[in-house]
C-alpha cells in the first residue's frame, strides 16, 4: 500500500540517484521544512473548526455550518479574516520583543515535531533521548510567553504572562514524571523504542494501575501546559481580557493561537504514542483473526486516530470545567499532582523491577 | 512496654493517618465530581436531538408568532377599503411619548353637518416601545398589533407611516 | 483601617475594570488598587446608563409611566411593573379583583426563575464555564414563549396596568405552564451535576466574600445578598402583598456569608418558586382580570410607597402627588444600588479573580443601579 515509509524511501532513493549527498541531505531537510509547514496549515484549520463544533454541540447548538458543506470552510475563511487585519503595535512597547515572540512560539513549536512518529518507520529524527528532547524543547514556550506580556506595555498582559509563566513551569514536573514512567517500564528514552516495546499491547493496558494513574496526571498537566481551560488564566477572557495576547491583532495574533492549537496536537501525540501505543494497532492476546483485520488499517491512521481522541478529550476538559484561580491551580499541582506522581513512580519502578506487568 | 507508653504512641501517630484518609477521600471526592460533570457534557455531546437552535433566515417560511405578539401598529382594512377609525384621538392622548398623531379634516356628513374625519393617521415606528397603550385605549378598535418583527429599513423617512390606505374611508355605524 | 479616596502607596497598580467588560454585567466602571494580586480598594462609578427615568416619569400620567420602569431591571420586568401598578392602586384605593392578582403573582413567579436562570448562567460564564449559560437560556426560552403567548412581548412586557392587568390570559397559559414545570423539575438536578457539585466551583465560591449579617442590615442590603448571611428580609413574608400571605412557601435564608451561601439561596428560592406556582396554577379564581378604573387617574395629594421582592431585592416605588393626573415626584429605591455598595466592603484583601465571583453572587444589573 502506499504508506508514508513508502513515498519516503522512494523520494530517496530518486534524490540519491540524482544529485550527491549533501545536496541530497539539504534537498531532503527543506522538503521536510515544507511539508512540517503544510502540516501545520493542515492542522491549523481541522483542529479551530473541530473545536467550534465540539464546544456547540456540547452547548446545545450548532456549530458553523454556513460557509461551505457543513461549514467546512469557516476556517479559511477565519484565516482570510486575521491576514487583512492590521497589525497594530502599541506604543511604547518594546519593537523588537512584541514582532520576536509569535515567532518563538511557532519555532518551538515545528522543532518539536522533530521527534513524533506519524507513522511506521516514519520520524523526521529518531534520537537517543527523544522523549527528554520533547520535555525540553517544551519549556522554551514560557520565553515567548513572557516576552510578549512585557513587551505590551500593558498591565493587563503583564499580569497574565506572570501567570503563565509561574503555571508552566510548575505543571512541568507533573508531566515529566509521568512520561519517566512509561520510560521506566520501558528502558529508553528512544521514541521508536517506546513504540516497539508496545507491539503485544499498549502500556495502558499493560502497566495496570501505575500507568493509569500517570495517564492521568499526564492528561491533566499537559492541559495545563498548554494553557488550555480549566487552566487558563493567561487568556481569561472575563478577567483580563485575553491576557498576554491582548495587544496582538492581525497575523501575530494568528500565528500566537495556531501556536496553541499547535502545542495541543503535539503533547496529545506525545500522550498517544507513550501511552496509547502510537501507531500500533490493537490487538487483543491471541485473537489471530482480529489481530490480522486490525494489521489492514494504516499505521498513520492508528496514529491519528488517537491523537484525535485525546485532543478531543482536553476540548471536553474545556467546555466542561470553570477555571482555576492561581493559587488553587499551584495548590493542585505542589500539593496534590506532584507528591501523587512521586509515589507513582516509586510504585512503577517496583512492579518493573518485580516483573508485575504484562 | 508499659500501657501509658502504649497510649501516647497510638495518641502520636493517629492524626497522621487521618490526614492521610482525609487526603485520599478529598482526591476521590474531586474526581468523583468532575466525573459526574463530564458525563452530563458528554450527554449532551451524543444526543443530537436535544439542540435546540433555529436557523432562522432559512426558516421565515414555517415562522408562527403568537397572535398577541406585539410587533407594529397597523390599522386593518375591509375588502370595501374601509377602515373603523372615528378620528377621536383616545390613541394620540394615551401614547408616552407622542408616536401617533392623528390629523383630521371636517367632512360633511349626508344630513349637512360638519364631522370630524381623519386625513392622516401618521405612526412613527421609530418612537414606538410596542406597549400597547394605544390598543387598550381605542374605543372602536381601529386599531391593532401585528406580528411582523423585521423592522429595518436602510432610509429612515421608511419608518414614518401612514396607517390609513389613500381613498378610504370610515364603516358605516362605527362610533 | 480603611484609606481615603485616592491615595495610592508605593507599589500599587491601579486598574479600570469596565466600562466595557465582558464580566461587569453592563456598563460599570470599577476602579480597584491592587497590591500585586490582592485587592486593597474598590470604587465603583455609575452613571453610564443614566437615563433619568424619574424625570421623565413626570412628564408621564399614571397609566404611562409604567412601561418605562420595564427597563429599569429588566429582567423582573413584570415584578417592576407591579410595583408601579401596586403605587398608584394604594393611591387610588382600589380594590383588585382575585382573578388578576393571581395572575400577576404567577407572572412575578415566572419572572424570577427566569432571572434566577440567567444570573447562573451568566454566573458561570464569568467563572469560566461556557456552557451552563446555554442549559440556561433554554429553560429561559421556555418561560419568554409562555410570556409572548399571553403578554406579547418577552423582555419588557408591560402586562400590569392599575387595577389589574392588561389583557387575560391566554386559554394556552395554564397547559404551557404545567409542561413547563413538568420539563424544569427533570433539567434542575443537572444543574447540580454541572455546577453547584463541581469541586472547582465550590472552592472558587467558598470562604470568598464574607459578609457579615450586621454589615448587610447597615449596608441596606435585601435580596439574596442578605439572606445569604442570615438576615431575614424577605418581603414577601414581613410585607405580605397580593395574597403572599395564603401561599405556602418557605423564606431561604443560609448562615455561612460568603459567595456560596448566596449561590445556594437563589437555587434554593428557584425552587420556592415552582411550589408556589403549583399551588396557584391549577386555582385560577374566575371572574374579571381588571377592575374598572376611570379612563384618566387622577392621585389625591399625598405621598406614597408600596414595596415589593424582586429577583434582585427589594424595590420600593415613592409617588409624591400634588393632585394632578401626573406625579410630582416619582423615587424608585433600586435594590442593586444598596447591594453594589457592599461590594467594596466584602473585596479587600481577596484577589482578582475572586471579584468576579463577588460581582456575580450579588447579581447585579447596572440599569438597575443607574435608572
Amino acid at each position: 500500500m502506499w504508506s508514508f515509509r513508502h513515498i519516503a524511501n522512494e523520494i530517496h532513493a530518486w534524490l540519491s540517484a540524482n544529485f550527491n549527498p549533501t545536496l541530497t541531505l539539504i534537498i531532503e531537510m527543506v522538503l521536510a521544512g515544507v511539508a512540517v509547514i503544510g502540516l501545520f496549515a493542515a492542522l491549523g484549520l481541522v483542529l479551530v473548526l473541530m473545536e467550534r463544533r465540539v464546544a456547540a454541540w456540547i452547548q446545545i447548538r450548532l456549530g458553523p455550518n454556513r460557509v461551505g458543506p457543513k461549514g467546512l470552510l469557516q476556517s479559511l475563511a477565519d484565516t482570510l479574516k486575521l491576514i487583512v487585519k492590521e497589525g497594530l503595535t502599541p506604543d511604547g512597547a518594546d519593537k523588537l520583543m512584541f514582532n520576536v515572540a509569535p515567532f518563538i512560539a511557532m519555532i518551538v513549536a515545528m522543532l518539536l515535531m522533530a521527534p513524533i512518529a506519524f507513522a511506521k518507520d516514519f520520524q523526521l529524527w529518531d534520537l537517543n533521548i527523544g522523549v527528554l528532547f520533547v520535555s525540553a524543547v517544551s519549556s522554551l514556550m514560557v520565553i515567548s510567553i513572557l516576552m510578549a506580556g512585557w513587551s505590551s506595555n500593558n498591565k493587563y498582559s503583564l499580569l497574565g504572562a506572570m501567570r503563565s509563566g509561574a503555571q508552566i513551569v510548575s505543571y512541568e514536573l507533573s508531566a515529566g514524571l509521568s512520561i519517566l514512567t512509561i520510560v521506566v517500564f520501558t528502558g529508553s528514552l528512544q521514541v521508536s523504542d517506546i513504540i516497539h516495546a508496545q507491539a503485544d499491547g499498549w502500556w495502558i493496558f499493560k502497566g495496570h494501575l501505575p500507568v493509569w494513574i500517570a495517564f492521568v496526571i499526564f492528561i491533566i498537566a499537559v492541559t495545563a501546559e498548554t494553557n488550555r481551560a480549566p487552566f487558563d488564566l493567561a487568556e481569561a477572557e472575563s478577567e483580563l481580557t485575553a491576557g498576554f495576547h491582548t495587544e496582538y491583532s492581525g497575523m501575530k495574533f494568528a500565528l500566537f493561537f495556531l501556536a496553541e492549537y499547535i502545542n495541543v496536537f503535539i503533547v496529545c501525540a506525545i500522550g498517544a504514542t507513550l501511552f496509547l501505543g502510537g501507531w500500533m494497532p490493537f490487538h487483543i492476546g491471541n485473537w489471530e483473526g482480529f489481530n490480522r483485520v486490525m494489521d489492514y488499517i494504516p499505521s498513520s491512521i492508528w496514529f491519528f486516530g488517537k491523537t484525535f481522541f485525546l485532543i478531543f478529550v482536553i476540548m471536553w476538559f474545556r467546555w466542561t470545567f470553570p477555571r482555576l484561580r492561581i493559587d488553587q491551580l499551584l495548590n493542585l499541582e505542589w500539593k496534590y499532582l506532584l507528591p501523587i506522581s512521586m509515589i507513582n513512580l516509586l510504585v512503577a519502578t517496583a512492579m518493573a523491577i518485580l516483573g508485575w506487568h504484562f | 512496654m508499659s500501657g501509658k507508653q502504649c497510649f501516647v504512641s497510638v495518641k502520636l501517630i493517629s492524626p497522621k493517618y487521618m490526614f492521610i484518609t482525609k487526603y485520599i477521600k478529598e482526591v476521590f471526592g474531586a474526581v468523583k465530581s468532575l466525573a459526574i460533570g463530564m458525563k452530563r457534557t458528554i450527554y449532551y455531546f451524543t444526543h443530537h436531538k436535544e439542540i435546540i437552535t433555529q436557523e432562522y433566515p432559512d426558516n421565515r417560511d414555517t415562522l408562527v408568532l403568537p397572535e398577541r405578539f406585539k410587533g407594529e401598529v397597523v390599522m386593518p382594512h375591509n375588502e370595501n377599503n374601509e377602515h373603523r377609525c372615528t378620528g377621536c384621538q383616545a390613541c394620540e392622548l394615551a401614547c408616552p411619548n407622542g408616536t401617533i398623531k392623528v390629523i383630521f379634516k371636517n367632512e360633511l356628513t349626508p344630513e349637512g353637518k360638519k364631522k370630524k374625519a381623519i386625513d392622516k393617521l401618521v405612526y412613527h415606528l421609530e418612537l414606538c416601545t410596542m406597549c400597547n397603550l394605544c390598543v387598550e385605549a381605542c374605543p372602536s378598535d381601529a386599531i391593532k398589533m401585528a406580528q411582523t418583527f423585521e423592522h429595518s429599513v436602510y432610509d429612515r423617512n421608511q419608518l414614518t407611516k401612514i396607517l390609513n390606505k389613500p381613498g378610504s374611508k370610515i364603516m358605516e355605524g362605527v362610533e | 483601617m480603611y484609606e481615603e479616596v485616592g491615595t495610592t502607596t508605593e507599589g500599587d497598580l491601579v486598574i479600570n475594570v469596565g466600562p466595557q467588560h465582558p464580566a461587569t454585567h453592563g456598563v460599570l466602571h470599577l476602579v480597584i488598587t491592587l497590591n500585586g494580586e490582592t485587592i486593597k480598594k474598590v470604587e465603583p462609578h455609575l452613571g453610564y446608563i443614566h437615563r433619568s427615568i424619574e424625570k421623565m416619569c413626570e412628564s408621564l400620567s399614571y397609566r404611562q409611566f409604567i412601561y418605562v420602569t420595564s427597563r429599569m431591571d429588566y429582567l423582573s420586568s413584570h415584578i417592576n411593573n407591579h410595583a408601579c401598578a401596586l403605587c398608584v392602586e394604594k393611591g387610588l384605593q382600589v380594590e383588585i379583583p382575585p382573578r388578576a392578582q393571581v395572575i400577576r403573582i404567577l407572572m412575578d413567579e415566572l419572572t424570577r426563575i427566569a432571572s434566577h436562570e440567567l444570573w447562573w448562567g451568566a454566573m458561570a460564564m464569568d467563572l469560566g464555564a461556557f456552557t451552563p449559560f446555554f442549559h440556561a437560556f433554554r429553560e429561559r426560552e421556555s418561560i419568554n414563549d409562555i410570556m409572548e403567548e399571553t403578554c406579547g412581548a418577552r423582555l419588557t412586557m408591560n402586562y400590569m396596568v392599575p387595577g389589574g392587568v392588561m389583557q387575560d390570559i391566554h386559554p394556552n397559559f395554564q397547559k404551557r405552564v404545567k409542561d413547563f414545570l413538568v420539563q424544569y423539575k427533570k433539567k434542575i438536578h443537572e444543574y447540580d451535576e454541572l455546577v453547584t457539585g463541581n469541586i472547582i466551583f465550590q472552592n472558587r465560591m467558598k470562604g470568598i466574600g464574607y459578609l457579615s449579617p450586621e454589615d448587610a442590615i447597615s449596608y441596606g442590603c435585601t435580596g439574596p445578598a442578605a439572606r445569604g448571611s442570615g438576615v431575614s428580609s424577605d418581603i414577601r413574608k414581613l410585607y405580605p402583598y397580593e395574597i403572599y400571605d395564603k401561599l405556602e412557601f418557605d423564606e431561604v435564608l443560609e448562615t455561612a456569608g460568603d459567595s456560596f451561601a448566596r449561590y445556594m439561596v437563589r437555587i434554593r428560592e428557584m425552587q420556592q418558586s415552582i411550589r408556589i406556582i403549583e399551588q396557584l396554577i391549577d386555582n385560577i379564581p374566575e371572574g374579571d382580570f381588571q377592575a374598572k378604573t376611570k379612563a384618566v387617574l387622577k392621585l389625591p395629594k399625598g405621598e406614597f410607597y408600596t414595596r415589593v421582592e424582586t429577583a434582585r431585592g427589594e424595590l420600593g416605588v415613592y409617588i409624591v402627588s400634588e393632585g394632578g393626573t401626573t406625579p410630582y415626584r416619582i423615587k424608585f429605591r433600586s435594590p442593586g444600588f444598596s447591594n453594589l455598595s457592599v461590594l467594596d466592603h466584602i473585596a479587600r484583601g481577596s484577589k482578582i479573580g475572586d471579584l468576579v465571583a463577588m460581582m456575580g453572587t450579588l447579581d447585579l444589573v447596572i440599569p438597575d443601579i443607574d435608572r
